[in-house]
């Protein structure tokens, strides 16, 4: 008995120093990371127990994200151009916007549920479990199904990088790379940041998809079909426009609708860090009111 | 020394009312209103009162997940708001509605993440889940899928997934709920066992008074934010001012019995139902009856728990 307390003690002991390590950035991000690999791992597990659901909601997932583009190409049967753009540039924006918009979601969709768990009550369990709120809510349905939407978003990219009548320079195909994470994280921020509403307002999920969802749609085509003022307001508010509009003018070499200096062209990571940073705040803020008004 | 403190503990919410059309009210409602109280290591305290009283208010607020308005909170040496993460490691937590198990998978999953998210030692991990296994006789059903178990193997399962990283406090919000007589009887029997021998304090929410009776050596009753009795079960019947009941079978039907110390409260033929005070003595009742009246035959019934707590509910709600 005497045993069982003092090896208890001491591994409260362990514990407490483990935490106090763990209250600096970097230990912070990886033991999020660390509980989302074991959250997803369990659900992946589960549903593998279903296998063949499985394979035939993968399919069904690639193929309806898929009539996305269909219906670019089917527009293309009547034209050549679109806004100055060609189909193969058409298809550069859409494969950017949906493999960020795919990566986004299999990341951090989940937690657009938010709402639904405050309202069930099995938030608090989320609470009561030593690991970071956001990273188990994350984790939380999480299914390889959704790789459906990047898979063929990649599979656009791939024929629209070959099809682009393109001078490929270094700075240039080091854009590529680099604006798909900036774009995934863009978009898992504003995930992020929209579900943080649903602390205070429970339907707020409609209007987090239509940033998302919505959002995604819009940069499947040129900003030049736009009026000014919206492509300056996802230049200036919620900052779509670097997830992929703003790179591409400068990859595929086309002219900015509204004039802006060239560094925004390059200003991606900039643009995802803040977002980060953002939705960072917000969520704090989120999970401080949740815990201090209640449910 | 004291594991669970609390000094003058409130917490209120703003809830809004619709008032006319477009006008809402606030108004402040005051789930916890004041608690002050202290449960030493190794205790077993029921929490008891009516719906709405601020059980899970309190429990919410014991466990971090809430904030509370005002006041000072200790569990296991840290503060719940400020330290929650780290006050999950100390603490074990289970809701009677809301499994925190793996559906689709083995129940055997759900203890592997519980060894991974709170970085059980192996050897501790081993040790633990032995014994919760045995126990409470969970080893045929370790390669089950949770959803195949019953309501009462799933209980029997989240105890030990409570339970397998040595929590010091133990919370329990209706863990009997639902289940079957045999199955109620083996969780309060596990309960019982992981105070005693672990050491684990343990504070249970209940509307079942049996789990009470037969585990808390300890009941807190609370209503409206506040702790109307703190005590031993048996006090319960002196704060309560509960009766006892002497029931008389007469020779024929009489008229209503007028003795000392007692009033009739039914009068049903020749048998009649007589209230004392629970702690005054039956004999000179029985005898004072036996010398006036044709005394065939005579029973006396103890107060149920769930009267004496009734009556001091509604006591508070009149007071």
């Amino acid at each position: 008995m005497a045993e069982t307390i003092a090896t208890q003690t001491l591994a409260t002991q362990t514990l407490a120093t483990e935490t106090l390590a763990t209250e600096t950035l970097r230990a912070r991000v990886r033991w999020s990371v660390r509980s989302w690999l074991l959250i997803a791992g369990m659900w992946t597990r589960a549903i593998m127990s279903y296998r063949a659901s499985f394979v035939l909601m993968l399919i069904a997932n690639l193929a309806t994200t898929s009539l996305d583009f269909v219906v670019v190409v089917l527009m293309f049967q009547h034209t050549h151009q679109l806004g100055g753009w060609t189909l193969p540039e058409l298809g550069f924006l859409y494969g950017t916007s949906a493999f960020a918009l795919g990566m986004a979601n299999l990341f951090v969709g989940s937690i657009d549920a938010l709402g639904d768990r405050i309202r069930s009550g099995t938030l608090d369990t989320v609470l009561i479990r030593p690991a970071p709120a956001l990273a188990q809510l994350c984790a939380e349905r999480f299914s390889l199904r959704r790789l459906g939407r990047p898979v063929q978003a990649v599979a656009v990219l791939v024929w629209s990088l070959g099809a682009v009548q393109v001078h490929w320079t270094a700075d240039r195909v080091l854009l590529v790379p680099v604006l798909l994470i900036s774009g995934t994280v863009i978009f898992s921020a504003v995930f992020i940041g929209g579900a943080t509403l649903q602390f205070w307002w429970g339907e707020a999920k409609e209007l987090q998809n239509s940033f998302t969802y919505g959002g995604a749609t819009l940069l499947h085509y040129p900003p030049t079909v736009f009026a000014k003022e919206l492509v300056a307001g996802v230049v200036f508010g919620v900052p779509l426009a670097f997830v992929n509009w703003l790179p591409a003018l400068h990859i595929l070499g086309k002219p900015d609708p509204l004039g802006l200096p060239t560094a925004f062209q390059y200003a991606s990571p900039l643009a995802a860090a803040l977002c980060v940073l953002a939705a960072g705040y917000a969520w704090r803020a989120g999970l401080r009111a949740y815990r201090g008004t209640g449910s | 020394m004291a594991l669970i403190e609390l000094d003058d503990v409130r917490r209120s919410f703003t809830i809004r009312t619709k008032a006319g059309r477009l006008r809402r009210e606030k108004c402040e409602v005051r789930a916890v209103d004041g608690l002050t109280f202290e449960i030493g290591a190794g205790e077993c305290v029921g929490y008891i009162g009516p719906n709405g009283a601020g059980k899970s208010t309190t429990i919410k607020m014991l466990t971090g997940i809430l904030v509370p308005s005002s006041g000072r909170l200790r569990v296991a040496g840290v503060d719940p708001a400020r330290e929650r993460t780290r006050l999950a490691q100390r603490i074990g937590v289970v809701f009677g509605q809301r499994t925190t198990l793996w559906w689709d998978l083995p129940l055997r999953d759900s203890y592997e993440l519980a060894r991974r998210i709170y970085r059980i030692p192996d050897a501790r991990y081993r040790a633990n889940l032995a014994r919760c296994v045995e126990l409470l006789d969970l080893g045929a059903l370790l390669d089950t899928p949770v959803r195949q178990l019953s309501l009462g193997q799933r209980m029997r399962g989240d105890l030990a997934a409570a339970l397998l990283h040595d929590p010091q406090v133990l919370y329990l919000d209706e863990p009997t709920i639902g289940l079957d007589v045999v199955s109620k009887g083996r969780v309060r029997e596990f309960l019982r066992e992981v105070n005693t021998e672990q050491g684990t304090t343990v504070l249970l929410t209940t509307h079942d008074l049996t789990d009470i009776e037969q585990l808390c050596g300890r009941v807190m009753v609370i209503d409206h934010g506040r702790v109307v009795y703190d005590g031993g079960l048996g006090g319960l019947h002196a704060a309560g001012e509960s009766e006892r009941t002497l029931v008389v079978d007469l020779a024929e039907a009489c008229p209503a019995i007028a003795v000392p110390g007692a009033r009739v409260v039914k009068v049903e033929g020749p048998r009649q139902w007589l209230a004392f005070p629970a702690q005054d003595s039956a004999a000179p009742i029985v005898a004072a009856v036996a010398a006036r009246y044709p005394l065939v035959d005579l029973s006396v019934r103890e107060p149920a728990i769930e009267d004496v707590i009734a009556r001091m509910y509604a006591e508070v709600a009149i007071g």
